[in-house]
């Protein structure tokens, strides 16, 4: 094992970076070594989180390369931070995904590239740090701190109504959250600790757990989002830059998922199982309802935020299920989600750099001049559709063999929704790709460069790689979602 | 007790109280740069008060018939009045000197005010307290309205000597029912004589209401909050400063000591009031500043929402409310002098700025100022990791021990409306585009801009080291 803190290095190297950065005076010619510092720092963070992979120690459920000191002198408050099978791949996925944004917004962030570059780097420490919390306090702490360089992000570098959507999503978020602050006192009082280690077990009474899961689901349903909290997603993501939307789809939305699994499932199992009608509900007219509306959208940014909200449906149906089939699909569609509703946004940017529009109506026969970018289109497409061999085909596949156990009911529903996926997604591939070039703009438009080569493979080939060895990230997680599965199971067997 | 006349001297109050005649003399008689050089004195004689509280352990001047009390929690108060008093002195120096309002008095009128303020702090008898109070509203009346050329400072004067004196009506009829139904002025006897009943009668019911009154005056409370927006807009900025800084400490001292001394055994009394208060105060704080386009109007808001925290922590009313309180207290100083730090240094166009809508891409030209106003603004918006944040969760944990739950949902609530307009400051400088700009400059003083980045250091940094400051809090005893 490693002896020196290395998940507060991962946690604190971006921060570094940006401390540096801040240091640096921006003009015409430093704003490149501006770019290369945080390439640099992020691809250095990237590296070192791939260390806590290869060294994590598949046999242990519980929390691995723990770093914990006492911080707040007159309450149970621990900066204590650890990684486990659940953790592991968030925060892999949000080290993976943060270089790529930053490859992504190399040319087309033209204003203020250090105050970008500083939002993000910030941004993926608390991202960081968020996942790899054992604290509940210090999780809150990174959780909302998240809002402040989203809100940045999507307010100065934003599209034309940039600044209702970064209002929205602020404001949205913060009314969850701070509802999570009240649950989260309100445990620190029944139980004098604040470690999300020590709370997953049943420690509350049956009303008190009703009370502090109706809080945590205020905060988790905005941010993951659930129908019908879901309104902000779609104004963010448009108005956001490509690399906003790339986090906020790839490791924003993840955090509402982690919470669910953390929080609701492991520190509040009775009340869970009271809920598990309405989010079963609630996923399920999220996933035929925002599939509808995919389908009617003329933005492209508009169609893959609504399918994330479709996709988000099934990682909670997977979520609620509470069995290993239905955790490990859940964890698989996040990861999946993350890669491939990232890369859609990334797709989409490339050709909204060439043609400053993202309207499907513009578009049409790119296949013609752009052989190379239809064919990543594509692979990425159909992960997003879930089609076998792609990433997305193991989490739907592995949530919809856990709802059997459950209620068939639920099967259809789902099963409809990924129906409808096939149908939006071939749609839209349809009718930006295929065709002959109608669009006289079009009919020089270029294919994609290297730059955009180097952040599209990598993506391509972990959607690929994730459908064909699943358990590569299957295994260490299973015995991390054994323990909540457990644990869940003995509260409400009693 | 006092043995040796020279201690009289070392007593903080005393020893302030003559050094402000000293001062007052020594400006008299200065021909030259008389404003600069009192500033200066009056900031070494606080500088000495402070050093003087802090090592006054007995304080003999405390047992002088009761009128006084003497605790831990009446010195850290003592020491955060000092402290903001000293911070507001030497941010608006500049200021006074640039709109060329050059009294010597004024530091003067702080002195004073202080030292009703410190009285205040420490009153353990409805007289004292009164004449406390009444000292540091009379020189405060004078410092709204010293901008003796400019009817809006004129008018914000008047408003608030009616208004004070009206509540200052309201809180001494309050304290003839008290008197007359106990029979004593003194808190410890006021509780001594209540501890025998199980309930208020009428009279010291009204009486208790009355000084509730005049006290959420003092502390700008919703619905007593109606002088605070038009006193600031009025007054000369740093005057506002110092307004927003330092009285309220006092306020919120006394209005906890009377609370939880002489009633505290009328628990379920008062805090009905307290309660009513605080979320009229949160509610009313946030939704009204929404609309305003006047930055020291949206910083009364503000102040008045950010009562409405404290006040809960009162209704919490244990041991964790009061150092939720003093925690919240000293990050309410700290943010207030560092925004009022940056207002009294930004001009436009040779104007200091008033207008909220002047703050439009000021992240272009003033990139660090900026970056300092957003943090501050998100500071007192309750985003974690500022200072901020901390000091509703304590309040937040101090209303949950006590079962508060609707109130402390009512609470973050609030917490979330007045986001948005700390928010909308962020979008005006980052997110607008300037239309003025170049216009803008900021001009600050070394002295000023030493508070300035003292304050940005706690604000930020409180996290890093929490242990220093809650320690002190957790240790304090009404």
């Amino acid at each position: 094992m490693i002896d020196w803190p290395l998940v507060s290095v991962i946690i604190f190297l971006p921060f570094i970076g940006a401390l540096i950065i801040l240091f640096i005076k921006e003009d015409e010619l430093t704003s490149i070594n501006i770019k290369w510092a945080t390439l640099l720092t992020t691809l250095g963070t990237f590296i070192l989180s791939l260390i806590l992979w290869l060294q994590f120690d598949y046999s242990n459920p519980s929390y691995q390369y723990e770093e914990k000191f006492r911080w707040f002198d007159d309450f149970n408050f621990f900066y204590h931070v650890g990684v486990d099978g659940i953790s592991l791949f968030m925060i892999l996925l949000s080290t993976f995904l943060t270089p790529l944004c930053i490859l992504a917004s190399w040319n087309n962030i033209k204003k203020r590239v250090k105050e970008y570059m500083l939002s993000f780097l910030f941004l993926e420490t608390v991202m960081i740090g968020m996942f790899a919390s054992i604290d509940i306090l210090l999780f809150y702490i990174f959780f909302e701190a998240v809002l402040i360089p989203m809100y940045l992000i999507i307010g100065i570098w934003g599209g034309n109504r940039r600044i209702y959507a970064s209002f929205k999503f602020f404001l949205y978020t913060l009314l969850g959250s701070v509802l999570m602050l009240i649950a989260i006192i309100v445990m620190y009082r029944n139980t004098s600790s604040m470690s999300i280690e020590f709370l997953q077990g049943n420690y509350f009474s049956y009303n008190t757990q009703l009370f502090l899961w109706l809080a945590f689901f205020a905060s988790f349903a905005v941010k993951i989002p659930m129908w019908p909290f879901h309104t902000w997603l779609p104004d963010a993501h448009v108005e956001a830059p490509t690399a906003g939307s790339v986090i906020l789809a790839g490791v924003l939305l993840k955090m509402g998922g982690y919470g669910f699994i953390r929080f609701s499932l492991g520190m509040l199992p009775e009340a869970t199982e009271f809920f598990i009608p309405l989010i079963m509900t609630l996923s399920i007219v999220a996933i035929v309802y925002t599939s509808l509306v995919a389908l009617a959208q003329t933005d492209i940014k508009k169609l893959i935020a609504y399918s994330s909200v479709a996709h988000m449906g099934i990682v909670t149906i997977g979520i609620f299920l509470v069995n290993q089939q239905g955790l490990e699909g859940a964890m698989m569609q996040m990861i999946s989600h993350g890669l491939v509703s990232a890369a859609l946004f990334l797709c989409v940017g490339v050709i909204y750099d060439r043609m400053h529009t993202r309207e499907i109506e513009f578009y049409g026969g790119l296949v013609q001049r752009m052989p190379l970018y239809a064919t990543v289109f594509m692979i990425f497409m159909l992960g997003s559709v879930g089609l076998p061999g792609t990433s997305g085909f193991i989490g739907e596949f592995l949530v919809i063999v856990g709802a059997f156990k459950f209620s068939s009911y639920v099967v259809i529903g789902a099963a409809f929704g990924i129906i409808l996926s096939a149908v939006y997604m071939l749609y839209l591939y349809k009718r930006i790709i295929f065709g002959t070039i109608t669009n006289n703009k079009l009919a020089d438009i270029l294919d994609i460069n290297t730059r955009e080569k180097i952040i599209l493979i990598p993506l391509a080939i972990s959607v690929i790689l994730l459908g064909i060895f699943p358990n590569l990230f299957l295994d260490p997680m299973r015995l991390s979602l054994e323990l909540i599965i457990t644990n869940y199971e003995i509260a409400n067997a009693k | 007790m006092l043995n040796n006349i020279y201690n009289i001297f070392f007593i903080p109050e005393i020893f302030l109280a003559s050094s402000s005649f000293v001062c007052l003399l020594f400006g008299l008689f200065l021909k030259k740069n008389a404003f600069r050089q009192t500033s200066n004195l009056a900031v070494f004689v606080l500088l000495l008060t402070i050093l003087l509280v802090y090592y006054d352990s007995e304080s003999n001047f405390a047992n002088y018939k009761s009128l006084f009390s003497h605790s831990s929690f009446i010195n850290f108060f003592k020491i955060l009045a000092l402290l903001g008093s000293i911070a507001s002195i030497i941010i608006s120096k500049d200021y006074f000197l640039g709109i060329k309002l050059k009294n010597f008095e004024i530091p003067i009128l702080f002195l004073f005010s202080t030292l009703g303020m410190m009285l205040m702090i420490a009153s353990n008898n409805l007289m004292s307290m009164y004449l406390a109070i009444e000292l540091q509203s009379l020189s405060l009346y004078v410092a709204a309205a010293i901008k003796r050329d400019s009817i809006s400072s004129a008018e914000s004067g008047v408003k608030y000597f009616i208004l004070g004196a009206l509540s200052s009506g309201i809180l001494l009829y309050g304290f003839s029912l008290i008197y007359g139904f106990t029979g004593s002025m003194n808190f410890d006897d006021i509780s001594f004589y209540l501890s025998k009943y199980d309930n208020l009668n009428l009279g010291l019911i009204f009486g208790l209401v009355f000084v509730m009154v005049g006290l959420a005056f003092k502390v700008s409370a919703v619905p007593f909050h109606m002088w605070t927006p038009d006193v600031y807009e009025g007054a000369p900025n740093s005057i506002t400063g110092f307004f927003a800084i330092v009285p309220k400490i006092a306020a919120v001292a006394l209005i906890y000591r009377f609370c939880l001394i002489p009633f505290e055994n009328f628990y379920l009394e008062w805090s009905q009031i307290i309660l009513f208060l605080s979320i009229a105060s949160m509610f009313l704080g946030a939704i009204a500043a929404i609309a305003q386009s006047n930055i020291k109007r949206l910083l009364a808001y503000s102040s008045i929402g950010h009562i409405g925290y404290i006040l809960i922590a009162l209704v919490a009313a244990n041991d964790d409310g009061i150092k939720a309180a003093s925690i919240y207290m000293f990050s309410y100083m700290i943010m207030n002098v560092a925004i009022f730090a940056i207002l009294l240094s930004l001009k436009v166009k040779n104007e200091y700025l008033i207008n909220i809508s002047d703050l439009k891409g000021l992240s272009k030209s003033n990139p660090i100022v900026s970056l300092s106003i957003s943090i501050i603004m998100l500071s007192m918006a309750g985003i974690p990791p500022f200072i901020g944040f901390f000091g509703k969760f304590y309040v937040f944990i101090a209303a949950i021990e006590q079962e508060l739950y609707v109130l402390s949902v009512l609470g973050v609530l609030a917490s979330v409306i007045s986001a948005f307009y700390y928010l909308r400051i962020i979008k005006l400088m980052y997110f607008d585009e300037s239309k003025n700009e170049g216009i803008i400059n900021f001009q600050i003083s070394f002295q000023s801009k030493i508070i300035l980045s003292l304050s940005l250091f706690l604000i930020i940094c409180f996290i890093f080291y929490p242990s220093l400051l809650i320690n002190i809090s957790a240790s304090l005893t009404i």
